[in-house]
């Protein structure tokens, strides 16, 4: 069996820089090595064309049923605007105490609301989201402490005000569930 | 805490029960799910549900009917409908039969989130003793404040007795002494800590800049406005906001924030719908607002709303014996980040320390530890690692201008030649610097 580790799909094109830094990102704060793989996705059968959106629900699914050899944990990352029926947008979802979750940096950019384009910000915010939606994969919900990655943000706004890690009670819960997932195998 | 709040969703489309099981899962709350009314009255009759979220439209029984049957049950959940676009008058209805609020689909997911902590906070504030909220034991700690002098004393006293109050404060004091800091102990120590301590730094944006990072606006509402943007009031919506350099706003501004003050409501630009957000506010100047008052530069009714509660920061110079605890403090905070083994001082540089007149205060002192950390020998701070060391040593050598310049090169180089921080770094502005790096011709490393 190949070594545990979580795996990132890559459903468009990212820098390497980018890459390495969501990598390391994930390694620190959950302790997998990672792994990349790249998706060859064809998204238009997702695409909504009176919303101009793509639908999150399928793509989830379609990043779910990728086999990734000895990952636990499957990752997959967009650039294009995703929606769910009931929602208008979102910046990524995940299933909850599930083995997969999606992210797309399209909303997080700052031209979207009349601001300069900044492409720090915007690789920042989107680290945050990876690994907020890979915190529910392992069973976090949505914590209270302002500064916490797994405090919920339905605005970039509130991306900026959180860090890329987890906080003291997030990290201990985090630790728990990863001891439970590792008995259980 | 203590109970998890219990939502039923009700609606006969699967998409949208999963949609939003798994929206409100993710947010701690226990979600149960019904494909119809009748479903969902039978699932009440043997248990409870806080909230209930139920589609207008639906086969057999509508969402209005089924309103009704609750209520006949004697239960009061919160009852919030949904409705598609067209049927926004059946939505109005229900409201008058008592429902709690509608939404249409699809949702805003802010404004899901939004309305559902408003109804999660009606029903804690209904089950919860009020003098719960208002435990909180003793000062808590905030980094960097740090020192034992009367002087700080008498401002950590007034944070702690301010802190619960709901008043409005200004913090003044020269720049660097910490002012910001002292806002995040005021908010730390309330019962608002729990939600956000948003901060603006008035002095860096234009009027327009301002007013739509103030309070947010609407698609469209100006070239390249795509989306919907929130404002730093709604960002502080529960918690608090700080506004530093309060001094530097236009008067127009100043009307503005006196009006959401008062009224604690505005529109988002290009927007018309009033938005209301419950925040506390701080704000900081180092300049002298009674003054400006007084010359008409500053609006005096904004300033007594403002001003109920003054704080001020004492400069450095005022409380020398903080300044070794303070060099403790710095070291152990940059040696960590830099990951490297704790490093002492030489009394010798201590002393030059204690002698040192610090017009940048402590942001001053922080940036000189960190620097001799990054310069020094590993394993003490010596005289010569201080800028102020080597200034003495080489005085009779080096003109004014040749210090000038040395300083905005190694302050640029330091923010990695931002100008912006740079400038508030070295107390100027933007274009006085950009006037010194012509003059002294200096270029970015490579
Ligand atoms: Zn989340
Ligand atoms: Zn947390």
């Amino acid at each position: 069996m190949e070594k545990q580790n979580i795996t990132i799909i890559l459903g468009g094109h990212f820098e390497k820089d980018v890459l390495r830094m969501v990598s390391e990102d994930i390694t620190r704060e959950f302790h997998y090595p990672v792994i990349q793989q790249a998706g060859n996705f064809d998204l238009s059968g997702y695409y909504h064309p009176g919303r101009r959106q793509y639908d999150a629900n399928g793509i989830l699914k379609e990043v779910s049923e990728i086999s990734t050899p000895g990952s636990i944990k499957t990752m997959g990352l967009f650039r294009v605007d995703l929606f769910i029926p009931i929602l208008t947008y979102i910046f990524g979802q995940a299933v909850l105490n599930g083995n997969t979750g999606i992210v797309s940096l399209f909303r997080m950019k700052n031209e979207l609301y009349g601001l300069p384009q900044n492409n720090n910000l915007l690789i920042e915010r989107f680290r945050k989201v990876v690994i907020h939606e890979l915190g529910h994969t392992f069973g976090l919900i949505h914590c209270q402490y302002p500064n916490c990655v797994m405090r919920s943000s339905t605005y970039v706004e509130d991306i900026d005000q959180k860090k890329n890690f987890f906080c003291k009670n997030c990290q201990e819960e985090l630790n728990r569930k990863r001891g439970l997932e590792m008995m259980i195998g | 805490m203590a109970k998890k709040i219990s939502i039923l969703i009700v609606d006969d489309e699967e998409s949208v029960r999963d949609s939003l099981y798994n929206w409100f899962i993710d947010d701690g709350y226990a979600v149960e799910c019904a494909e119809s009314a009748k479903k969902a009255l039978s699932m009440l009759e043997v248990k409870d549900f806080d909230i209930i979220l139920a589609d207008i439209k639906m086969p057999g029984m509508d969402g209005l009917e089924m309103h009704k049957r609750i209520k006949t049950l004697n239960k009061e959940p919160i009852f919030i409908v949904m409705t598609a676009f067209a049927s926004v008058d059946t939505a109005v209805q229900a409201l008058k039969n008592g429902a709690y609020d509608y939404v249409t689909k699809p949702f805003d997911p802010d404004d899901l989130s939004h309305l559902i902590r408003n109804a999660t906070t009606q029903i804690v504030l209904k089950a919860e003793n009020e003098h719960l909220k208002n435990k909180i034991s003793s000062l808590v700690d905030v980094e960097d404040l740090i020192g034992e002098s009367e002087a700080l004393g008498m401002v950590l006293k007034e944070v702690e007795s301010v802190a619960q109050s709901n008043s409005s404060v200004i913090i003044t004091g020269e720049s660097g002494t910490g002012k910001e800091l002292v806002a995040r102990a005021i908010h730390a120590n309330s019962s608002r800590k729990y939600f956000p301590l948003i901060s603006v730094h008035c002095g860096a944006l234009t009027e327009s800049l301002l007013e739509s990072e103030l309070f947010g606006h609407e698609k469209g509402a100006f070239t390249g406005a795509t989306f919907n943007r929130k404002g730093r009031f709604e960002m502080a919506d529960g918690g608090t906001i700080f506004l530093d350099e309060i001094a530097t706003i236009s008067p127009k501004m100043q009307i503005e924030l006196l009006r959401v003050l008062e009224s604690k409501t505005f529109v988002r630009v290009g927007g018309n719908k009033e938005m209301s957000s419950d925040f506390r506010v701080i704000c900081a100047t180092n300049r002298d607002l009674k003054s400006m008052v007084k010359n008409g530069t500053f609006r005096e009714d904004l300033y007594y709303r403002l001003n109920v509660v003054n704080i001020q920061i004492p400069p450095l110079r005022e409380r020398i014996e903080d300044i070794p605890r303070l060099v403790n403090h710095f070291i152990r905070k940059y040696c960590t980040s830099m990951s490297k083994d704790l490093i002492s001082i030489e009394p010798a540089a201590l002393k030059h320390l204690e002698e040192f007149e610090f017009p940048g205060n402590v942001r001053e002192l922080e940036n000189m530890i960190e620097r001799a950390i990054v310069i020094g020998n590993g394993k003490e701070i010596r005289l010569k690692d201080l800028p102020m060391g080597k200034e003495v040593s080489n005085s009779s050598i080096e003109s004014l201008d040749d210090l000038e310049k040395k300083h905005i090169a190694m302050i640029l180089n330091k923010y990695g030649w931002n100008i912006s921080r740079s400038a508030k770094a070295l107390n100027v502005d933007r274009v006085t610097l950009y006037n010194k790096i012509r003059k002294y011709e200096l270029k970015m490393d490579e």
